[in-house]
C-alpha cells in the first residue's frame, strides 16, 4: 500500500517570549495506508506537535506536511478546516464531547459538515454506535456514561464520516486499565477490521502494543521505530 | 454554512442553564437599563400626550405679539371685542362670539404625596367656558358663578394636592375660595388647573390686562381669516396660534429635556451594562473553550463559531430587554405624575409606555448585545485550537 503520511524535513518551532524553543527538528516521517502506529516518548519530546501536524491541527515553521496526497502545510485556514473534516476523525484523550448532547447528537456532528439529510445522518451515526458498542446508549447524555463508554461516542464521532485516518491523542490516558483495553481492542478492530490508518499517542507501552506499529520520539526526533506483529 | 451555525449556535444556547449565573449578569445589567430608558421616555411621552392633546384645530389663543406662552403675556381688555369680533369666530344661538379673554396665575398648595407647597394654574375664564372648551365636563359639584369667590378644580389637580374636594375652602389672596365643582377635561393639561371667573379673579389679584384670548372658530379653515384679520389689524400687537401648535411649543422644551435625560443617563448605564456583557461573554466563551476547539477541530468553520456567540448574546440581550420594558410597563405606565409645566405650575400627567418606546428599548438592548459579543466572538474565532484541546 502506498503512503498515506508523509512528512519531509518538518520543523517546528514556538516562541515564548525572546525565546525560541525548536520543538521538532527536521523530521521525516512515512505512514503506509491501513497502518496503525503508535507514537512514544516522555512528555515535551514532540508527539502530541507531530500528530497536530499529521491532523492538521497545526502548521510546520519548516518541511512539507503530505496527508490523504494533499500539501496541507500550504492550505489555508478554512480550507484546512474542509480537509480535516473530510479525511481526519480525532480521539481525544478527555473525550471532548459536547455535554448537552446525546451520544447520537455527539456522533451527528461531523455528519453536519456533509450534504447528507437529517435522516441519513442519524442512520449513519447509530451504525457508528454500532459498532463500537453503545446503540442502545445513543439518548444518553455525556454525564448519564462512564468514561469508556464516553470514549467509545468519541470514537463513533470520530469514525462516523469515514475519514480517511484517525488520530488518537492519548485516547487511553484517563481510562482504567481493562476499559483501556476495550478501547484499545476497539482501535485495533477497526484498523484490522475495517482497514482504517490509525496514529495513536499514548505514554502506555501495553497501549503501543496494540499497534503494528512503534515510533520513538525523543527531543523533537524519530529515534527508531519497531514492529509489532 | 447554515446547518453548521444552526447546530453551533443551538449548542450554545442549550449550555446557557449551565452558565445561569453569568448569564443573569446580561439579562439583569440589560433589564435595568432599557427598564430606565423606557420609565424616563414613557414620562416625556405622557407630558407630551398631555400637553399636546390640550387643544382643538378649530380653538385659536391670542397672545400678545411675541409671547411665548399666556404667562408673560397680556392683552387690554379694550382689545378683547376687537378680537372677538374678527371674522371666523363661531357664534353662540344669542349671536355672542364664544371666547373668553383669560388669566393664569399661581397659587400655592400642599401635595397629597407629602405636604410640599407646589404651584398649581389657576386660571381666570368666562361665562362662557361650556360652550368655548365642551371637552370640559363637570364630574362633580357645578360651575363657578361670577363675582363670588368659586372655583372648580380639575380631576388631575385633585388626585395630587389635598382640600381640593367639593365643597372644600382654598385660601389664597387674602381670602377663601370654595370649590364648587370637579372637572375632567379627558386628561389634558387643563386637568392639572383650578378655574375660577376671570374677572373675580382680576380683582383678587389686582390685574386688569387678560393675558389670552381664547376664540371657538366656525371650522378648523376659518383659522387663516381669523388670524389675517388680528395680525393685519394695526390697533394689535398679538400673536395667533392654532391651540395644538401653542400646546405642542409648549411642551417641546421639556419633552426635549426629558428625552435627553433619557438617553444620557441610559447611555450611562448602557456602556456599564455593555461591560456586564463582554464580561459574561468572554466567560462563556472561555468556558466553552475545548467545546469550541472540539468543533474547530472537527471542521466547523470560524463563521458559525462568530454567529453562534453573537447569537447567544443577542439573545440574552433581548431577554434583558424585555424584561426591562414589562418592569417599566408593569410598575409605571398610567401612573400618574406632576411637573412644572410652561406657565410655573404643576402639571399632572400619566406615564406612558408606547409601543414605540418599547421597540427603542429593544434596540438599544440589541445594540448593547451586539457590541458586548462582538470581542468574545472574535475571541472565540480566534482561540488556538491546540492549547484549548488539552485544557481541562
Amino acid at each position: 500500500m502506498g503512503n498515506i503520511v508523509s512528512l519531509r524535513k518538518v520543523a517546528k518551532r514556538y516562541t515564548r517570549g525572546k525565546e525560541v524553543v525548536e520543538v521538532l527538528h527536521s523530521l521525516d516521517l512515512d505512514i503506509a495506508e491501513g497502518d496503525f502506529v503508535a507514537l512514544m516518548g516522555p512528555s515535551g519530546s514532540g508527539k502530541t506537535t507531530l500528530l497536530n501536524l499529521i491532523g492538521g491541527l497545526d502548521r510546520p515553521t519548516e518541511g512539507e506536511v503530505i496527508v490523504a496526497g494533499e500539501h496541507i502545510d500550504r492550505l489555508s485556514g478554512a480550507a484546512l478546516a474542509r480537509w480535516r473534516a473530510r479525511h481526519v476523525g480525532f480521539v481525544f484523550q478527555f473525550y471532548n464531547l459536547m455535554p448537552m448532547l446525546s451520544a447520537q447528537a455527539n456522533v451527528e456532528l461531523p455528519l453536519l459538515l456533509t450534504h447528507l439529510s437529517a435522516a441519513q445522518r442519524r442512520a449513519n451515526a447509530l451504525t457508528a454506535l454500532t459498532i463500537v458498542g453503545l446503540a442502545d446508549r445513543a439518548r444518553h447524555k455525556p454525564s448519564e456514561l462512564s468514561g469508556g463508554q464516553q470514549q467509545r461516542v468519541a470514537i463513533a464521532r470520530a469514525l462516523v464520516a469515514d475519514p480517511t485516518l484517525l488520530v488518537c491523542d492519548e485516547p487511553t490516558g484517563d481510562l482504567d486499565r481493562r476499559t483501556a483495553d476495550e478501547i484499545l481492542g476497539l482501535l485495533q478492530v477497526l484498523n484490522r477490521e475495517h482497514g482504517k490508518t490509525i496514529i495513536m499517542v499514548t505514554h502506555d507501552p501495553k497501549a503501543a502494543e496494540y499497534a503494528r506499529r512503534q515510533l520513538h520520539m525523543d527531543k523533537g526526533a524519530l529515534v527508531d521505530g519497531q514492529q509489532v506483529s | 454554512m447554515l446547518k453548521q451555525t444552526l447546530a453551533v449556535t443551538l449548542m450554545n444556547l442549550r449550555a446557557i442553564p449551565q452558565r445561569l449565573g453569568t448569564s443573569s449578569v446580561i439579562v439583569i445589567g440589560i433589564a435595568g437599563v432599557v427598564a430606565v430608558l423606557v420609565s424616563v421616555l414613557a414620562m416625556a411621552t405622557g407630558f407630551h400626550q398631555t400637553v399636546a392633546n390640550s387643544g382643538r384645530a378649530d380653538r385659536a389663543i391670542v397672545l400678545r405679539g411675541g409671547s411665548q406662552a399666556e404667562v408673560n403675556s397680556s392683552i387690554a381688555r379694550d382689545n378683547l371685542l376687537t378680537i372677538l369680533d374678527a371674522p371666523g369666530v363661531r357664534k353662540d344661538a344669542a349671536g355672542r362670539p364664544i371666547g373668553c379673554g383669560e388669566i393664569v396665575t399661581i397659587v400655592n398648595l400642599p401635595t397629597i404625596d407629602d405636604g410640599n407647597l407646589s404651584n398649581v394654574t389657576l386660571r381666570g375664564s368666562c361665562g362662557q367656558l361650556a360652550a368655548l372648551r365642551p371637552e370640559l365636563k363637570l364630574i362633580e359639584g357645578r360651575l363657578f358663578e361670577p363675582a363670588v369667590r368659586e372655583l372648580i378644580v380639575g380631576a388631575g389637580a385633585a388626585q395630587q394636592f389635598r382640600g381640593v374636594t367639593l365643597g372644600s375652602r382654598i385660601s389664597f389672596r387674602d381670602s377663601d375660595w370654595t370649590v364648587v365643582g370637579i372637572f375632567s377635561s379627558g386628561g389634558d393639561a387643563h386637568d392639572s388647573e383650578l378655574i375660577a371667573d376671570v374677572d373675580t379673579v382680576q380683582s383678587a389679584f389686582r390685574r386688569s390686562l387678560y393675558q389670552s384670548v381664547t376664540a371657538l372658530l366656525d371650522a378648523p379653515s376659518s383659522f387663516d381669516a381669523f388670524k389675517d384679520a388680528l395680525t393685519t389689524n394695526p390697533t394689535l400687537t398679538v400673536d395667533v396660534k392654532r391651540e395644538p401648535e401653542y400646546y405642542a411649543e409648549q411642551s417641546k422644551q421639556l419633552t426635549k429635556l426629558l428625552n435627553f435625560i433619557a438617553y444620557f443617563v441610559g447611555g450611562i448605564m448602557a456602556i456599564g451594562a455593555m461591560f456586564g456583557a463582554l464580561n459574561t461573554m468572554y466567560s462563556a466563551v472561555s468556558s466553552r473553550a475545548r467545546e469550541i476547539a472540539t468543533l474547530r477541530a472537527i471542521g466547523f468553520g470560524a463563521v458559525p463559531v462568530v454567529i453562534s456567540v453573537f447569537a447567544e448574546a443577542l439573545l440574552l440581550a433581548l431577554l434583558g430587554g424585555a424584561l426591562g420594558a414589562a418592569l417599566a410597563w408593569l410598575f409605571f405606565n398610567g401612573n400618574a405624575v406632576s411637573t412644572l409645566g410652561a406657565n410655573f405650575s404643576q402639571v399632572v400627567f400619566r406615564l406612558t409606555v408606547t409601543p414605540g418606546i418599547v421597540v427603542s428599548g429593544l434596540w438599544l438592548a440589541l445594540f448593547i448585545g451586539l457590541l458586548g459579543g462582538l470581542f468574545p466572538a472574535v475571541r472565540a474565532a480566534r482561540l488556538p485550537v491546540v492549547d484549548a484541546l488539552r485544557a481541562q
